[in-house]
């Protein structure tokens, strides 16, 4: 149901009435906890610094219900990742999908499943879930006042597992409009690596049926918190393709511990509103952090990738390029955070913002910020806005390409800097198609 | 090499262009036939790469006058890649780096737009890779330059010979060669001077613009313009070069336009 702007007290309000009763006393008091802390807080306006060009009117004039108790019907054919046919666990709605989901012949050591089974399993969850830094944060706190359930991924030490995992978050567009609040906690342990394909997709029900007359846009708050022991090692994808009504908030925290890597790819392409918080905490010595962005974004969507590296200990490598294609009266907003403090020295950081405007009315917000106090580091950072040059698309013409053909050539050159950074061959090649296919849109 | 029966190719009759508001070409006329060689030379803002630009279709260039008919059609019709597919290709200046996009790809890209315009069949990766690898051969190219991005970090003289290999692979009828002694050492002027001569042939036809008689050395012209105020002035054959050479432009711009 549409309504006038809501006061976002009441809206909080409403939306921490949707969540369901707790199923175990470990996440009551995680619950607790949230629900005090947002007892003191309310949603944000533009008027706060982190929220200054994001405009959740979207969200604020929608209320939403929570999603029915059983488990949808959908088709999740087109969907499969070949490289990943028998690690991959579903979550449609927020419900954790067995049947969807394939988990056959996991090797020892190697966990993926949902919350249940995860405590079955003996896995310590209470050391992991809810304890990143950053949880004080409205709408971290919310998924966190309402969590029920989870997928997990779990890596004992010395686990080198080169499947990737595929952890699939769809969301049915239907004729009521909901919110969900998927949740994932990753822990790889001491020198374990894995490669994770994270995604949040849309699907309509019931399958095979036309397109209902008037499908209500969603909302996702999802959350996900990844737990590096030391010399551990992620890759890890973050693909979010929502249904361009929905509205999507997102939240990747990571910890790393001494001399582990991360390599995060984050690709946001759906959502009529979206927005990545992205925070990595460096908490141990000589860690690598490596961030890729992609964001394409056309029509009315607006699109935020605000990312925070947080060293604090000596020799931390971080590395990140973001990356935006912005077309008609799109709005792409980027805010990229280095914190390198007096005890992170030997630091080496480099950041990049390089933004495509295709069109004179779509938008750029783009703020590095580096808060530099150590003073034997070397850091580096730099955004840049351009525009498909006509020099060029007359090059490609010379050559025998018409302009639409140029457009969509020189458009993916820019893309697949990014795309050919992430380790799953048929992700890049769905990537390619998403990229050829937005010019047409 | 001249023949009279040779079909023309090319005819542009009193053509006048601007750019940004600025005339620059003030009724220039030429004929080319199949087989001819043609060299374009004068001073700096004679109008040399304006009438390149505009026979290819930069859109930044207005034609406000005059006819150009290419193989008898009106070549101003065709938009700029329609031209390419159908044979005129210009060898730029300056090419432009494209990174992200492998020159492999763009190549092969390129001649499939061809090829389909002709109703001709597209190759394949495999299939194209056989063709190029003859290809190189001409502008004694490294086959690693295939792999890497359109021009990015090439030298100069890695540029030049990049668009001779487009240009051998394009098989253009009418090609316009843009300064392409600009910016090279004498070795690689030598092997992308040879690279153009293998391609010439009688049923194609080569527009060399050039401000230096030196590349006209290596390419030997059957006809030589001297161009100025965006007009031709004075025509003649290759021996026009070496006057040029040894008297200057001053020569020829304080005399009066020619009929030509």
């Amino acid at each position: 149901m549409t309504s006038t702007l809501t006061n976002r007290d009441t809206y909080l309000a409403q939306l921490l009435a949707l969540t369901s009763p707790p199923a175990t006393p470990q996440l009551l008091e995680l619950r607790t906890q949230a629900a005090a802390y947002l007892q003191e807080e309310t949603l944000p306006s533009n008027k706060d610094e982190e929220w200054r060009f994001t405009n959740l009117d979207p969200l604020l004039t929608q209320t939403f219900a929570a999603p029915d108790a059983q488990l949808p019907p959908v088709n999740i054919n087109g969907l499969i990742l070949p490289e990943a046919t028998n690690t991959r666990i579903v979550f449609v709605n927020g419900i954790y999908a067995p049947l969807l989901s394939s988990l056959a012949n996991l090797p020892a050591g190697v966990f993926i499943g949902n919350l249940a089974a995860a405590n079955a399993a003996g896995l310590e969850i209470s050391k992991y879930l809810g304890k990143q830094p950053g949880g004080e944060e409205v709408f971290t706190a919310i998924n966190t006042a309402g969590i029920n359930e989870a997928a997990v991924v779990w890596l004992a030490p010395d686990i080198a597992f080169e499947t990737p995992i595929h952890l699939l978050f769809i969301t049915t567009v239907d004729d009521t409009a909901i919110a969900t609040q998927p949740r994932a906690l990753i822990v790889l342990e001491q020198r374990s690596s894995a490669t994770l394909i994270q995604e949040y997709l849309h699907t309509s029900i019931p399958v095979g049926e036309a397109p209902r007359n008037e499908a209500r846009p969603y909302f996702n708050n999802a959350v996900t918190e990844v737990w590096l022991g030391d010399t551990a090692k992620l890759n890890h994808t973050r693909i979010q393709d929502e249904d361009i009504t929905a509205i999507h908030i997102g939240k990747t925290a990571v910890s790393q511990s001494q001399h582990s890597a991360y390599t995060g790819t984050s690709i946001e392409l759906g959502s009529k509103l979206s927005r990545h918080n992205w925070e990595i905490f460096q908490i141990g010595a000589q860690t690598e952090t490596y961030l890729n962005g992609l964001t394409m974004v056309n029509g009315e969507q607006e699109s935020d990738t605000h990312s925070t590296i947080a060293l604090t200990k000596p020799h931390g490598i971080t590395d990140q390029l973001h990356k935006c294609i912005v077309d008609d009266r799109a709005h792409a907003i980027f805010n990229g955070k280095v914190f390198v403090p007096q005890a992170a020295q030997q630091t080496n950081a480099g950041q990049l913002n390089r933004n495509l405007l295709l069109s004179s009315t779509a938008r750029i917000d783009t703020k590095p910020q580096l808060e530099i106090t150590a003073d034997n580091v070397k850091c580096s950072h730099g955004a840049t806005v351009s525009q498909l040059e006509d020099d060029e698309i007359f090059y490609l013409q010379s050559r025998g390409l018409d302009v639409e053909t140029a457009k969509i050539l020189l458009i993916n050159a820019f893309a697949v800097e990014i795309i050919d950074r992430i380790p799953v061959a048929s992700v890049r090649e769905k990537l390619a198609v998403a990229v050829k296919a937005f010019k047409a849109n | 090499m001249i023949n009279s029966n040779s079909p023309v190719i090319l005819s542009i009759e009193n053509l006048t262009a601007e750019v940004d508001g600025t005339q620059i070409l003030n009724g220039l006329s030429l004929e080319i036939k199949a087989g001819e060689i043609h060299a374009i030379m004068g001073p700096n803002g004679s109008g040399k790469s304006t009438l390149s630009k505009v026979l290819a279709g930069h859109p930044a260039y207005t034609v406000t006058g005059g006819n150009v008919t290419y193989k008898g059609d009106n070549l101003f019709d065709l938009e700029p890649q329609d031209r390419a597919r159908s044979g005129v290709f210009l060898a730029f200046q300056y090419p432009l780096e494209i990174p992200g996009v492998s020159n492999l790809d763009f190549l092969r890209v390129a001649y499939n737009s061809r090829q389909k315009h002709r109703g001709l069949e597209e190759l394949d990766v495999f299939d194209f890779d056989d063709l190029i690898q003859d290809k190189l051969e001409i502008v004694k190219m490294n086959p690693a330059f295939l792999s890497r991005s359109v021009n990015e970090g090439f030298s100069g003289g890695e540029k030049k010979r990049n668009e001779i290999l487009q240009m051998a692979i394009l098989e253009p009828s009418l090609a316009i060669l843009d300064e392409t002694d600009s910016g090279l050492d004498i070795d690689a002027l030598k092997i992308v001077a040879n690279g153009v001569n293998q391609l010439s042939n009688q049923d194609n036809s080569m527009l060399v613009i050039t401000h230096y008689q030196r590349l006209l050395d290596y390419i030997i012209p059957d006809f030589v313009h001297v161009m100025a105020n965006g007009q031709i002035l004075t025509s003649g054959g290759k021996e026009l070069a070496h006057e040029l050479e040894a008297k200057g432009y001053d020569w020829v711009t304080e005399a009066e336009p020619a009929n030509v």
